[in-house]
């Protein structure tokens, strides 16, 4: 018995000495310099100048949840469609699914500047001259093209785990396909839709690069505001932002889960 | 068997990331440098991003030129070391500034612009040392950029690299010729939505500063203020704040008016013949970047070599061909084979308008010295960049966004609500039915 113990701590320390060098001694560095002047002297002063950036915290928020609403819709039809096949065809669907996974997150991003600017690839080809590049719809259409997968792989996890005999039993008793899909498949796959939004959700709000390339640099979301206070030298004030934004995160994820556990054992109507 | 696996595969990347430490800059070290025959010496320069000849296409890389050179001809002066050249970059003075104060990174080389040379010289971060005794090549520096230049009035800490100036860059099949000629141009409404400007606080500000005739190094709070609003009536014309994308959205023609450098402009002039330059007539910033030593190198002996070599006419050449800056390097300019490679054209765009000519025509005008940037005092500092984040907060948000995402956010309220509500009638019913099953 005192064998295991020693084995399991053996194999827990790696995980022990990265989780305490790069990431609870991260989070302690960001939170002195989040209650400190330049100085070093405590201070709340940091906190206090948070309340000038309250429209940025809302736009970033608006437009994730926005960004999150529209992977949920398209992204729980094709993670059912995908669970729903031959295991063939599904493993070829994830594996296109994951193939733009394979190019870095900032080249794609920029090659989607390149692709919907007003000289872009596609006003180009198609002789037009929308303009899309520099809106907030083209961040929110970043935000979905980076983060889709995110959505669809849990979800999809989740569907494919459901047992079939589910969909015979909800006919036997008398519920119609619609009824089926609405009552008793999408009750079933709630923890999948909750991994699912809190993955697009969270990367989503925290962005910096999508909004700087996509949104033109014309409005800021909170991840700007941080990269922007952390290269001007203003390091307490860029702590004091990303300890709010971490407090914000963690508080929804925690409510996001008890929406999941208090759901567990089916909402099956 | 698979345990043992998936702790070597965890154990991996702690490995690598202590043997890779090597790579990167080290730790500062208070001891003066021990070398012993055979040593390798890692010198770590920082400088811009594509501002050095890499070898792309068949230009000289001059950073692995000067390993060479060090390596067969330096090597016995130094007691039989070889050199390394760690090359990183930046994007812009302020990142390298905060890298430089806030990390404990060591770099041999950085080459800053004037202003940050100036608040790097204030804040003691530079060295110190007899530039024209310990670089022989520094006699081919152009004397207007040697005899105590604006940012180092001693010239005792710096290397001038390249120069150049800000300008207009504008698309000739989408501006109308009549138009351009000053700064207004980047407010003409005529161009709205075609317009970029700078996503860095002071040369956005000094666009709008020029066009009213103020200091850009203004000490003076409501200067700043006058700029600002003149940003802000810009604004809903702009198409976006670009760094690097200006290369991209210039010469795919996505927008018309963008101002930049002139270097830069050269290189997307290559790419797009419709694009053509100008200097505002109300005044332009000029600049030098310049190489320094950090305080905290370790190796300042070999970062004077390196400084040396990248002065000598094959490397100077190279650089100056590839970055398309002018150099103060009089072995560059004067080089018959350089002016033909870069074209009349560039040649009298970077070199016809010197700076003391740009300096001059300002003088006239206004009455001061002010083309080029100094430090700002910490007040005026902290102004500017709560001005900056203003313009950036500005009207940023649309309705349709607010009524979108409220709109997600109620419908999903509605939805667990409704949940509950009907998760909690339907274990009321059951415990209901379950009471009366008893009974019965």
């Amino acid at each position: 018995m005192k064998k295991k113990s020693l084995m399991r701590s053996i194999a827990a320390a790696p995980h022990i000495f990265w989780a305490v060098l790069f990431i609870v001694l991260p989070l302690i560095i960001v939170g002195v310099y989040a209650f400190t002047d330049a100085e070093g002297n405590f201070s709340l002063a940091n906190i206090a100048a948070l309340t000038d950036y309250v429209p940025i915290f809302w736009l970033s928020l608006e437009l994730s949840v926005i960004a999150t609403a529209v992977c949920l819709v398209i992204g729980y039809p094709l993670a059912y469609i995908i669970a729903k096949s031959s295991p063939r065809a599904q493993k070829i669907f994830i594996m296109l699914l994951m193939l733009p996974m394979w190019t870095n997150l900032l080249i794609r991003t920029y090659s989607i500047m390149a692709i919907l600017d007003d000289g872009g690839f596609l006003n180009t080809l198609l002789n037009t001259s929308f303009h899309i590049v520099g809106t907030k719809g083209a961040v929110i259409f970043g935000m979905v093209y980076d983060f889709l997968p995110y959505m669809v792989l849990p979800i999809y996890t989740c569907v494919s785990k459901i047992d079939k005999h589910m969909w015979e039993a909800a006919s036997d008793l008398g519920c119609s396909p619609v009824k089926t899909m609405l009552k008793v498949i999408f009750p079933l796959s709630m923890s999948g839709i909750i991994s699912g939004v809190t993955m697009v959700l969270v990367p989503s709000i925290s962005t910096f690069y999508i909004s700087q390339k996509l949104g033109g640099g014309t409005f800021e979301l909170i991840g700007d505001t941080i990269e922007r206070q952390f290269v001007t030298g203003a390091l307490n004030v860029g702590a004091a932002i990303s300890l709010v934004m971490m407090v914000l995160i963690l508080i929804s994820i925690t409510v996001m889960n008890r929406f999941s556990e208090g759901d567990e054992g089916g909402i099956i109507v | 068997m698979k345990k043992i696996i998936a702790l070597l595969f965890t154990l991996l990347p702690i490995f690598l990331l202590l043997s890779c430490s090597g790579g990167s800059p080290e730790a500062p070290d208070a001891q003066a440098p021990r070398r012993e025959r055979g040593d390798v010496v890692t010198l770590n320069v920082y400088n811009w991003g594509e501002y050095i000849s890499d070898g792309f296409e068949g230009s000289l890389d001059t950073n692995a030129a000067f390993e060479e050179y060090f390596n067969t001809h330096l090597s016995e002066k130094y007691g039989g070391i070889t050199v390394e050249v760690n090359y990183t970059t930046f994007a812009n003075n302020e990142e390298m500034y905060s890298k430089l104060k806030n990390s404990a990174v060591v770099y041999d080389i950085v080459v800053p612009s004037d202003y940050m040379i100036e608040k790097m010289i204030a804040e003691d971060m530079l060295l110190a040392f007899d530039v024209a005794a310990d670089i022989p090549n520094y006699v081919y520096i152009d004397e207007a950029f040697r005899s105590s230049p604006y940012y180092d009035p001693t010239a005792q800490y710096t290397v001038p690299y390249t120069y150049g100036m800000m300008g207009i860059i504008y698309n000739t099949a989408m501006v109308d010729e009549a138009d351009i000629g000053s700064w207004d141009l980047m407010w003409n409404d005529k161009y709205a939505g075609k317009i970029l400007q700078f996503n860095n606080p002071r040369d956005a500000f000094a666009t709008a500063m020029y066009l009213l005739g103020l200091d850009v190094n203004s000490n003076d709070r409501d200067d700043w203020a006058a700029a600002y609003d003149k940003l802000l009536l810009q604004k809903p014309l702009v198409q976006g704040y670009v760094n690097d994308e200006v290369f991209n959205k210039m010469t795919s023609e996505s927008a018309a008016i963008a101002p930049y450098y002139v270097g830069d402009f050269i290189t997307m002039a290559d790419q797009e013949e419709n694009l053509a330059f100008y200097y505002p007539k109300e005044g332009v910033n000029y600049f030098v970047d310049a190489m320094c030593i950090p305080k905290s190198s370790k190796n300042p002996d070999i970062a004077k070599e390196y400084m040396n070599f990248m002065l000598s006419e094959e490397a100077a050449i190279a650089n100056a061909e590839y970055i398309g800056y002018a150099s103060p390097n009089t072995l560059v300019y004067e080089n018959e084979e350089y002016r033909e490679y870069m074209g009349e054209f560039a040649i009298d765009l970077l070199y016809g308008y010197s700076p003391d000519e740009v300096n001059a025509s300002y003088n006239a005008i206004y009455g001061k010295d002010a083309s080029c940037y100094h430090n700002f005092t910490p007040d005026i500092q902290s102004r500017v960049n709560t001005l900056w984040e203003n313009l950036k907060i500005a009207d940023s948000t649309e309705l349709w966004v607010h009524v979108t995402a409220g709109l997600i956010v109620a419908a999903v309220l509605a939805l667990a609500i409704g949940t509950t509500y009907i998760k909690k009638k339907r274990s009321k019913f059951y415990r209901e039915r379950d009471k009366k099953a008893k009974k019965s």
